[in-house]
């Protein structure tokens, strides 16, 4: 059942705990070789499914395979080619970060020493320090460290970044930019939208433990609005009517518009016939996409 | 919950800002602890307060009683372990029986509190979140030494009201000097809070200054009968002894616990003040850069092994201390029917010495029971604090990374009975052979100990703490079960009521064949519920 070009595929889950629904149906596929962003609020079952996948929790329903194979029944074996960076990295206090890279690295399928020290250098960790004594940003880097150093197929990153600089983040995303080079495939859930934005093939965005939108962010943005302002030679004439338009704001010779993006061919001719001076046109980022999954959320809770 | 603890605290002004939420931290202390401190408490007054009905029940008579005492002042290696006797009534021999150990038990509850809402919440990082509120610099370390002194007070009250009915100015002077050393070693632990960044050094070092206390007055004691050797002195737990109970009280022994804690707690005061939250005055010395750990049994090991040595040495202690009064004991009790008669209950057949040892090794493998315990929760500690989960996320099966720590958990139950009746032996100075069969044969029940843990923890997650409820149980079973005369039924409860009585009784496999199929069995199936369940996050 599963095609040979999907690393993970999982199907209409479901897991309870107790009275709390934390996945109701929920669907990913991820394709080898892709970087594939898992976006979602606080609580919509990102790390449930996660966890699902290392096979620490037993989905309720539904089917998950990765690489091919079952992550409850499989599971070390299926360990054994990947790395997993939680979000928040508890270390053992009287063990140091070396220590802890090492070991996890011969608990999967083994470790390249000279990319260990590579990376041990650009993400600027002293492998000495003992676990209570790093900051939160340094223990996410030696669970980074082990990750990008192992020799696997698939890293599946929970909000790996937590913590991080702005210049670890930069090191980060050139990370997981040569892991998909070499042909090694990303599952990235991640609150960073624009790291999401930068690194991902494809996202999937879920929402109450079910997926509401899946695909590449070119086609996402295919179903959302772009923004668009120009500066015409005369006055625009008719812009409201023409479907998929929004909001639209005109001064003197200025407007403004949001216009749904697979309308903007009509929006763009009616334009020209005004004749335009000056025209931008930003396409719908991320944010936006996101915010919009989840604006009836804002609005119910009375944001806006 | 939290509501209420934050809505009690209003903020002081003035120059007692050092001490700001001093209050909330209490009720905070307080409410964490409202399980262990009760059972604490509990479990340390019931001990004092039902030995009058044990001694009793030996020594009837104060005929019996006065020649117990006479023979007690003879015999420095049973005065090392409990210190002289100053009175023959009933309360005196209560004091004399069980002060230093309700003393030592209060000193140990006495530390892990303080250090258990002090460097343990610093390590943790959950200070800092606390300590960006309106809390003043020294108010968690006044926080943790204010619920020390609750537990030692509430001791002292139940002490007091407990043994009234044998004079209630000894009565006093028992809780008072209980709890008095309860809170030497409370604000000694603060001061070694302050030093170390580790809340499991500092209840290590702490625990080690109690033992060398404890060393102190033992050495005095043996040396003089009567409690004046300078050693007794200098050492917090023979002040106890000093005081008096139930033998014309010297109250002014007091003010040294006064002074001594006031000592301590100014010094913790100052060191408080002066430093960083979640620094230390000991530097935390750099690991090294790369691991040979490559397994998850090194892994557990690694964990495991700190822990193990301190126990193994801590056995080969007691058991040194058990082997040698072990000759003294069984002249003590030679002329006494009575007293003989309950010994032969609790454990002996033939031969006193032979009774003593059997019941000395058999309260080894209750405190075994205890390591078991302890190992197997690791597994539970390890998965609630999140450690466990990259392990699993690695190509390591749940049975295999649990195996690692059970190999430790039994192995090491093993080896530390062994190390102790090698101790005994070693104390008596003979019968290396039939004392290490006595430990042996105590490793069944603790191994069907060690499986109810794993059961609890498999397959009941939530509910593996109980485990320590199982060991407690059987360790009050075995303690002062037979001396409360319990029934057959809840006596026969504990694994260690079946095994045979080494030395001296006969060997007999079947109880030792079926705990250790039972232990097995129970160690089964609790990976297999382990295997089944969710991880906990």
């Amino acid at each position: 059942m599963t095609k040979a070009n999907s690393a993970i595929e999982v199907a209409g889950l479901d897991k309870s705990f107790g009275r709390t629904h934390a996945l109701d149906g929920l669907d990913l596929e991820v394709r080898t070789g892709e970087v594939h962003g898992f976006l979602g609020p606080n609580g919509a079952g990102k790390s449930t499914t996660i966890r699902v996948l290392l096979g620490l929790l037993r989905a309720d329903a539904g089917t998950a395979q990765l690489l091919g194979k079952d992550p409850w029944a499989d599971a070390v074996e299926l360990h054994r080619r990947l790395a997993y960076v939680p979000g928040d990295v508890t270390l053992w206090r009287n063990l140091s970060g070396g220590e802890v890279i090492d070991l996890y690295g011969r608990l999967r399928g083994g470790l390249d020493p000279a990319r260990r020290a590579e990376l041990i250098e650009r993400f600027e960790l002293d492998p000495t320090k003992k676990g209570r004594t790093y900051s939160k940003g340094n223990r996410q880097k030696v669970a980074l460290v082990a990750a990008f150093a192992s020799d696997v197929d698939l890293l599946i990153l929970d909000e790996p970044t937590s913590g991080l600089d702005p210049l670890m983040e930069e090191v980060f995303q050139r990370c997981v930019r040569e892991e998909r080079e070499r042909g090694r495939t990303v599952l990235l859930s991640s609150h960073i939208l624009s790291e999401v934005e930068e690194l991902c093939d494809r996202v999937s965005i879920i929402r109450k433990g079910r997926t509401v939108e899946s695909g590449t962010l070119a086609d996402l943005r295919h179903l959302t609005r772009t923004s668009v302002t120009a500066e015409l030679v005369g006055p625009p004439n008719g812009l409201a009517d023409l479907p998929g338009v929004h909001d639209v704001e005109v001064r003197g010779n200025r407007v403004g518009l949001q216009v749904d993006t697979d309308k903007l061919n009509a929006v763009l001719r009616s334009l020209t016939e005004s004749g335009v001076r000056s025209l931008t046109s930003t396409p719908p980022t991320l944010e936006e996409l996101f915010l919009r999954h989840y604006q009836d959320e804002l609005e119910e809770a009375g944001a806006r | 919950m939290t509501a209420t603890v934050t809505s009690a605290f209003t903020p002081r002004t003035g120059g007692s800002r050092q001490l700001a939420g001093t209050a909330a931290l209490l009720r905070l202390a307080l409410r964490r602890d409202r399980v262990l401190l009760p059972l604490w408490v509990g479990v340390i007054a019931l001990m004092v307060v039902s030995m009058p009905g044990a001694l009793e029940t030996a020594y009837a008579t104060p005929a019996d009683r006065a020649e117990l005492a006479r023979q007690l002042l003879t015999n420095s290696s049973l005065r090392a372990t409990y210190g002289p006797v100053f009175s023959d009534s009933l309360g005196g021999l209560v004091a004399w029986r069980i002060g230093v150990f309700a003393a030592v038990f209060a000193a140990i509850m006495s530390l892990l509190i303080v250090v258990r809402h002090t460097r343990d919440e610093e390590e943790s990082g959950r200070q800092e979140l606390l300590s960006s509120g309106m809390v003043g610099r020294r108010a968690p370390l006044t926080a943790a030494l204010l619920a020390a002194l609750v537990a030692n007070g509430a001791l002292a009250l139940l002490i007091t009201g407990g043994l009234a009915g044998q004079g209630a100015s000894g009565a006093l002077a028992l809780g008072l000097g209980t709890a008095g050393v309860g809170m030497v070693f409370a604000t000694m632990a603060a001061i070694v809070a302050q030093l170390t960044e580790s809340a499991r050094l500092a209840k290590g070092l702490t625990g080690g200054l109690l033992g060398a206390a404890f060393v102190l007055r033992a050495a005095g004691d043996s040396a003089e009968a009567d409690g004046s050797s300078v050693l007794t002195w200098v050492s917090p737990v023979g002040w106890l002894e000093q005081l008096r109970a139930f033998a014309g009280e010297r109250w002014w022994v007091l003010l040294l616990f006064v002074g001594a804690i006031a000592v301590q707690g100014a010094v913790a005061y100052e060191l408080a003040g002066r430093r960083d939250v979640g620094m230390s005055f000991l530097p935390t010395r750099p690991g090294s850069a790369t691991g040979r750990l490559g397994t998850p049994e090194a892994l557990a090991w690694r964990l495991q092994r700190g822990s193990l040595l301190g126990w193994s040495l801590g056995f080969l202690a007691a058991g040194v201390a058990f082997g040698g009064i072990t000759t003294g004991a069984a002249d003590l009790v030679g002329d006494n029917a009575r007293t003989r008669e309950v010994i032969e209950r609790m454990g002996g057949q033939a031969g006193l010495t032979d009774a003593f040892l059997a019941a000395m090794v058999g309260m080894l493998g209750m405190i075994a029971a205890l390591y078991i315990v302890q190992s197997v929760l690791r597994l539970h500690v390890e998965e609630t604090s999140q450690r466990a989960e990259p392990v699993l996320a690695n190509a390591v099966g749940r049975v295999r990374w649990a195996g690692g720590h059970l190999a430790v958990a039994f192995g090491g139950s093993a080896l530390i009975v062994v190390v102790g009746a090698l101790g005994v032996a070693a104390g008596y100075g003979q019968d290396l052979g039939p004392v290490l069969g006595a430990g042996l044969v105590q490793l069944p029940a603790v191994w069907a100990i060690g499986g109810a843990a794993v059961l609890l923890y498999g397959a009941l997650p939530k509910a593996a703490p109980a485990a320590w409820g199982v060991a407690g149980a059987v360790l009050i079973i075995g303690w002062i079960g037979p001396a409360l005369e319990l029934p057959d039924a809840v006596l026969n409860l504990s694994p260690f009521s079946h095994l045979p009585k080494l030395p001296g009784e006969a060997m007999s496999w079947p109880p030792v064949l079926i705990l250790t199929a039972i232990g097995a069995g129970l160690v089964a199936a609790g990976l297999v519920g382990l295997r089944r369940r969710d991880m906990v996050s």
